[in-house]
C-alpha cells in the first residue's frame, strides 16, 4: 500500500525510457501499408497574383498519383482555416489551405503533390510551372498600414486586420501632465521562429468501410484540430474525424495553429483511398510554421516625485502575418495589454494596438506570447526610470511592488491578480547571485575598461485563461475548461485521460503523482492518457501553461469523484455508515478500527464484480470531471542575468544567471526545474541570438540553421534556481503555472542586463538580438561622441 | 533517377544487405527502409544533430552522407546502444538527470555524448558544451544535459571503462 505522497518529489519521468532507447513514436515514424506522401509547392514571392498553374509535367511522372490546386479545394466545397479569436470589427479574410488566387508570404501553398514515395513528390515539384505576376509586397507592420502600402487582402482595407484598446486615453494623459517624471522608449520585439526540434508532420488515412478518418498529427491541441477540421473546414461529421497527437516533439505555441497541411492530406487520402503523410523540411518550417513576437512598440512611463509608478501609454503595432492564425488576436491583446501593470502598482494605463497583415508568416503564440511582450516592455521602462531617478534598478523596484496585503489585486487593465508576494522572491535571487557584490565588482571591472552588465527584473505571468464564460466574452472562440477522466480497472491500475498534452512537460509524471496521491495508490498503478480525440473526454490543449493549473484540477476533482464512491463501496462492504469511513494508508477503514479496512485493489474489484455491493449504486469506478476556473493563476518572480560585453569586438556572453520563480505548490521539482531552464536558453536566444529577417522583396533571409541562430550548449551557463511559495488561492491544488515562466522573465532579464553594460557609452536603449556587429557599432557610435572610454 | 545500388553494412551489430537509391541519405536508409527510427530528422543542412549515429565508431550526422558510403560500414544507432533494463550510462543519466523533455534531440544527444566520452572520458563543463554545439536541443537549456553527461562520464570512470 502506498503511503508516501508524491506531490513534491523529484521522481524520474516515467516517458523517459521510450525517448532514450528510440522507441518513441512521432508522428513521422509512423508508417501504415499503401502510405503515399505529399510535398507542398510554395510560393516563392512574398506577393504574386496566380495567373496560371500547369501540372500536366508533373503528373505525367512515374510515381505521380493527384496534384491539388487551390481550385480543387473550392470544388470539393473545403472552407477556409477559421481563427479562433475574435475582437469587435476584426476584418476576417479567407485563409484556404492551396491558396486559389494569389499568393500573400514566401511559403504559402500554391500546389500539393501526392505521389508513391517523398522523393518522387518533391521531384514532381520541380516539373509544376505557376505562371506568378509579381505584386509589390510589405513585411513591416508599421509599413503595411502606411498609405499606398501594397494590399493583401480585398476584405482588409489598408491591411488592417483589428485596432484595440484598453485604459481611458484622457484619464492616462492627465496622469502624465501631472507627473514628476517620465521616461519614454521606442523598441522592437524581434520576430522569433519557435524551431521545436521536430519539424511538423501530418498523416491521414481515411477508411472507406467506416467513412471514417484518421489523423496523426503534430499538434498541441487535438480536439481543437478536430472541431476546426471538421465543423469548419472540411465539412466531416465531427464523430467521423479521430485526431491523435502522439510523441510531439516540442511545440512552444507553434503546433496550436491548425495548419493547411493537415487540410491537404485529409482530402488527398479521400481522394486517393490510401494514407497520406507530409513531413516538413525544415527550410518549410521556417518558411510555414506560425512565428512569434514581431511588435514595433513606442511606450512612456511616468511617476510622482516620490518615484513612485503612476501611469504607462503605449502604441504597439503588432504585426499578424499574411493570414490569422488561431490564438493571433489575442496575444498582443488580451495576453499583452492586459499584462503591462506587471508587479507594480500602477494607477492607470493606457495602451492601443494596431494589427495588420503582412507579407510575412503568420504569427500566433510562441513560448510566453504576449506576457513576454509585455514584461520586456515594462522592465526596460522600470530600468530606463530607475536610471533617470539615479536609483539602483532593484531597489527601485522593491520601492514600486504592489504589497503582499493588496492581494486580490486589481489592476487598471482589467485582470485581477489572484495572489503575490513579490518582495520574498526579488531578495532571494539577490541573495542568490550576490548583488551588491556584483555591482562592487562592475565598478572596478568598468575603471579596467571591462564591461559587466547586470539584468534585473520582475516578473508577473497570467496562465489558465479562465473562466470560459470571460474569455468568451473577450473574443475567444473555444472554452476554457478542462476535463479528466479517471477509470480504475478490476485489477486496480488506474487510467487517467486528459483533455491537455504533454509535448515534453512531463504530465505522464507529474499528474500520476497527483493522481496516485489522491487515491493512495502506487505511482506505477496510474497510466495517464492523452493526446488522441478517439479516447479522451473532449478537451482544448496545452498552451498558456495551462495544464496543471487547470487540467490537473480536473483531475484532482475527477479523484475526489472516485474516492467518494470508494468510501460508498467501503460501507457496504465492511458493513458501516459512509461517514465512518476513512480513507488512510493506502485503504479504507472504519474508524477506530484499523483491522476492518479494505483496499483501493479490493474495492476497485468489487465496483466491477458488483456481487456483493449497494442495490443504490452504479457499478464501476470511473469519474469524469469538467473543471471550470474562477480566474487565471498569476506566476510571478524575479530573474537576474549578468553578462559581460567584450568592448572591442561586441561580443556578450552570458557569466551568471539566478532566478527565484514562485508557481506556487511544485508537484515535482526535477520536471519544474527542468521547464525553467529551457525557458530561460529560449528567452537568452530572443535577447541575444534570434531574428528573422525579411528583406524588401520579402524573402525571409535567414529560413534555415545555418543562418538562424538559436542557443547552443556552449552559449549557456549553470542556472541558479530558487522558488517561493504562493498558492492560488482559487484552485483545489493552488497550483499556478510554470511552462513559460523563463521566457518571460529571462529575455527581459538579459536585455537589462546587457543595456547596462553598455551604460558607460551612454546607451539606455538598444533593440534585440545583441548580436556583436550590432553592439560594436554602438560602441563606436558612443566612442565618436566621447563617451565609453573612461568609467562612468 | 532511381538507379539501386546493392550495399552490405552491419546496423547494430546485425548485417544488412540492401538495395538503395544511389541518392538515399542514410539517415532515410535507417528509419524507412530499417524502420529505426529512433534517429531523428531535424533539419536538412546538418546543423541540428537529431540523426547522430555512430559509423565505425565516430558520431555522425547521418543526414550528411549516403548510404551508399556506408558499404562495409559498421553502424550503431540509439537502438544499439543500450536497451531498457540495460541502459548506457548516458542513458541512464538523462533519465537520472532530467536531460530530456520531448525527447526528438536525445538520440543524437546521447551518441554525441557517447563520442564525446569515448575521446574524453573526464570532461569539464566547457568541453561537454563545447562536444555538443552540433546538437539543438530546444526544451532544457541544456543544463540537465550537461549533468547528464558528467553522472554517465563519473559512473563509466567508477566502472573501469
Amino acid at each position: 500500500m502506498a503511503t508516501e505522497k508524491y506531490f513534491g518529489q523529484s521522481l524520474k519521468r516515467v516517458e523517459d525510457p521510450r525517448f532514450i532507447t528510440g522507441t518513441g513514436s512521432y508522428t513521422d515514424d509512423i508508417s501504415l501499408p499503401h502510405m503515399v506522401h505529399a510535398a507542398m509547392l510554395r510560393s516563392p514571392y512574398a506577393h504574386a497574383k496566380l495567373s496560371s498553374i500547369n501540372t500536366s509535367a508533373a503528373l505525367d511522372m512515374p510515381g505521380v498519383l493527384k496534384i491539388l490546386v487551390g481550385q480543387d479545394l473550392l470544388d470539393a466545397k473545403i472552407g477556409s482555416i477559421p481563427t479562433g479569436w475574435l475582437h469587435p470589427g476584426i476584418k476576417l479574410p479567407p485563409h484556404y489551405a492551396i491558396t486559389p488566387d494569389k499568393a500573400r508570404f514566401v511559403g504559402d501553398i500554391v500546389a500539393a503533390v501526392i505521389a508513391e514515395t517523398r522523393q518522387i513528390a518533391e521531384d514532381a515539384l520541380q516539373l509544376i510551372e505557376v505562371d506568378y505576376e509579381p505584386l509589390d509586397s510589405v513585411t513591416l507592420g508599421s509599413d503595411a498600414l502606411k498609405d499606398g502600402a501594397p494590399q493583401i487582402h480585398q476584405e482588409a482595407e489598408d491591411n488592417r486586420c483589428f485596432t484595440w484598446h484598453i485604459g481611458d486615453k484622457i484619464e492616462i494623459d492627465a496622469m502624465f501632465a501631472k507627473a514628476a517624471h517620465s521616461v519614454s522608449v521606442t523598441l522592437r520585439n524581434n520576430r522569433l521562429v519557435p524551431n521545436a526540434i521536430e519539424p511538423r508532420a501530418s498523416l491521414a488515412q481515411y477508411s472507406k468501410a467506416s467513412d471514417e478518418f484518421t489523423l496523426w498529427t503534430t499538434s498541441q491541441n487535438p480536439h481543437i484540430h478536430r472541431l476546426m477540421l471538421a465543423a469548419f473546414i472540411m465539412g466531416i461529421p465531427e464523430h467521423k474525424l479521430r485526431v491523435i497527437a502522439p510523441d510531439v516533439g516540442g511545440g512552444f505555441g507553434s503546433k496550436i495553429y491548425q495548419y493547411p497541411e493537415e487540410v491537404i492530406v485529409l482530402h488527398a487520402s479521400r481522394l486517393l483511398g490510401r494514407p497520406v503523410k507530409w513531413s516538413a523540411r525544415r527550410t518549410e518550417s521556417f518558411l510555414s510554421d506560425s512565428h512569434g513576437r514581431d511588435h514595433e512598440t513606442e511606450a512612456e512611463m511616468c511617476v510622482n516625485a516620490e518615484g513612485k509608478v503612476l501611469a504607462m501609454r503605449v502604441k504597439t503595432i503588432a504585426n499578424m502575418g499574411a493570414y490569422l492564425t488561431t490564438f493571433a488576436p489575442a496575444v498582443p491583446t488580451y495576453l499583452y495589454g492586459c499584462l503591462l501593470s506587471g508587479t507594480y502598482p500602477f494607477k492607470g494605463i493606457y495602451c492601443e494596438v494596431h494589427a495588420p497583415f503582412t507579407n510575412t508568416v503568420p504569427v500566433d503564440a510562441y513560448r510566453g506570447a504576449g506576457r513576454p511582450e509585455a514584461t520586456y516592455l515594462v522592465e526596460r521602462l522600470m530600468d530606463m526610470m530607475a536610471g533617470k531617478l539615479g536609483i539602483d534598478p532593484a531597489e527601485f523596484r522593491r520601492q514600486n511592488f504592489i504589497p503582499a496585503d493588496a492581494f486580490p489585486y486589481q489592476t487598471p487593465v482589467a485582470l485581477v491578480y489572484d495572489s503575490g508576494n513579490y518582495e520574498p522572491a526579488l531578495d532571494k535571487a539577490m541573495e542568490m547571485i550576490g548583488y551588491q557584490a556584483l555591482r562592487e565588482k562592475q565598478a572596478a571591472l568598468r575603471q579596467e575598461g571591462r564591461y559587466l552588465g547586470i539584468g534585473i527584473i520582475s516578473f508577473l505571468e497570467a496562465c489558465g485563461l479562465a473562466p470560459s464564460a470571460l474569455v468568451g466574452s473577450l473574443g475567444a472562440q473555444a472554452g476554457q475548461w478542462e476535463s479528466a477522466l479517471i477509470r480504475a480497472m478490476p485489477t486496480g491500475k488506474i487510467e487517467v485521460f486528459t483533455g491537455t498534452h504533454s509535448h515534453g512537460q512531463g504530465h505522464e509524471t507529474s499528474f500520476a503523482q497527483v493522481v496516485a496521491d489522491e487515491l493512495q495508490v502506487p505511482v506505477a498503478d496510474v497510466v495517464l492518457i492523452h493526446g488522441d480525440t478517439g479516447r479522451m473526454p473532449y478537451g482544448w490543449g496545452s498552451y498558456g501553461s495551462r495544464s496543471a493549473a487547470v487540467g490537473l484540477n480536473a483531475i484532482k476533482l475527477a479523484a475526489d469523484k472516485i474516492n467518494h464512491k470508494a468510501k460508498r463501496i467501503a460501507a457496504h462492504l465492511l458493513e458501516a455508515a459512509v461517514e465512518d469511513i476513512e480513507h488512510s494508508q493506502g485503504n479504507f477503514h472504519v474508524k477506530g478500527f484499523a483491522d476492518k479496512s479494505k483496499s483501493f485493489f479490493d474495492i476497485a474489484l468489487q465496483a466491477h464484480l458488483a456481487h456483493n455491493y449497494p442495490t443504490d449504486l452504479e457499478p464501476g469506478l470511473e469519474a469524469s470531471h469538467f473543471y471550470d476556473p474562477s480566474n487565471f493563476v498569476y506566476p510571478f518572480g524575479t530573474h537576474i542575468a549578468v553578462v559581460e560585453l567584450d568592448g572591442d569586438t561586441g561580443q556578450v556572453k552570458l557569466i551568471d544567471y539566478a532566478c527565484v520563480d514562485d508557481c506556487g505548490p511544485i508537484i515535482n521539482p526535477l520536471i519544474a526545474e527542468g521547464q525553467v531552464h529551457g525557458g530561460i536558453a529560449q528567452g537568452l536566444g530572443q535577447a541575444l541570438l534570434e531574428e528573422a529577417i525579411y528583406d524588401d522583396s520579402g524573402q525571409l533571409l535567414n529560413a534555415s540553421f545555418l543562418e538562424y541562430t538559436m542557443p547552443r550548449a556552449d552559449d549557456t551557463v549553470m542556472f541558479k534556481l530558487g522558488h517561493t511559495i504562493t498558492p492560488s488561492p482559487h484552485n483545489p491544488l493552488g497550483i499556478k503555472g510554470i511552462g513559460e515562466a523563463g521566457t518571460i522573465a529571462s529575455t527581459a532579464a538579459i536585455a537589462n542586463a546587457v543595456v547596462d553594460a553598455l551604460k558607460p557609452f551612454g546607451i539606455d536603449h538598444l533593440d534585440m538580438p545583441y548580436t556583436p556587429s550590432k553592439l560594436w557599432r554602438a560602441m563606436q557610435t558612443a566612442k565618436q561622441r566621447g563617451l565609453g572610454q573612461a568609467a562612468d | 533517377m532511381a538507379d539501386k545500388v546493392n550495399i552490405t553494412l552491419s546496423v547494430n551489430s546485425k548485417t544488412r544487405q540492401s538495395q538503395v537509391e544511389a541518392r538515399q541519405l542514410l539517415v532515410h536508409y535507417l528509419r524507412d527502409t530499417l524502420g529505426l527510427t529512433g534517429t531523428h530528422v531535424g533539419c536538412d543542412t546538418s546543423q541540428c544533430g537529431a540523426c547522430t549515429v555512430f559509423v565505425d565508431g565516430q558520431a555522425v550526422k547521418s543526414c550528411t552522407i549516403f548510404a551508399v558510403q556506408c558499404q562495409g560500414s559498421e553502424i550503431t544507432t540509439i537502438e544499439g546502444i543500450g536497451d531498457i533494463g540495460k541502459l548506457h550510462p548516458i542513458q541512464e543519466g538523462f533519465w537520472e538527470k532530467h536531460g530530456l523533455q520531448c525527447g526528438f534531440c536525445t538520440p543524437g544527444m546521447i551518441i554525441a555524448a557517447a563520442d564525446l566520452l569515448d575521446r574524453n572520458s573526464n570532461p569539464s563543463e566547457q568541453e561537454i558544451r563545447h562536444a555538443l554545439e552540433g546538437n539543438f536541443c530546444r526544451c532544457t537549456g541544456y543544463h540537465n544535459i550537461v549533468k547528464a553527461v558528467q553522472y554517465a562520464a563519473e559512473k563509466m570512470q567508477a566502472a573501469g571503462d
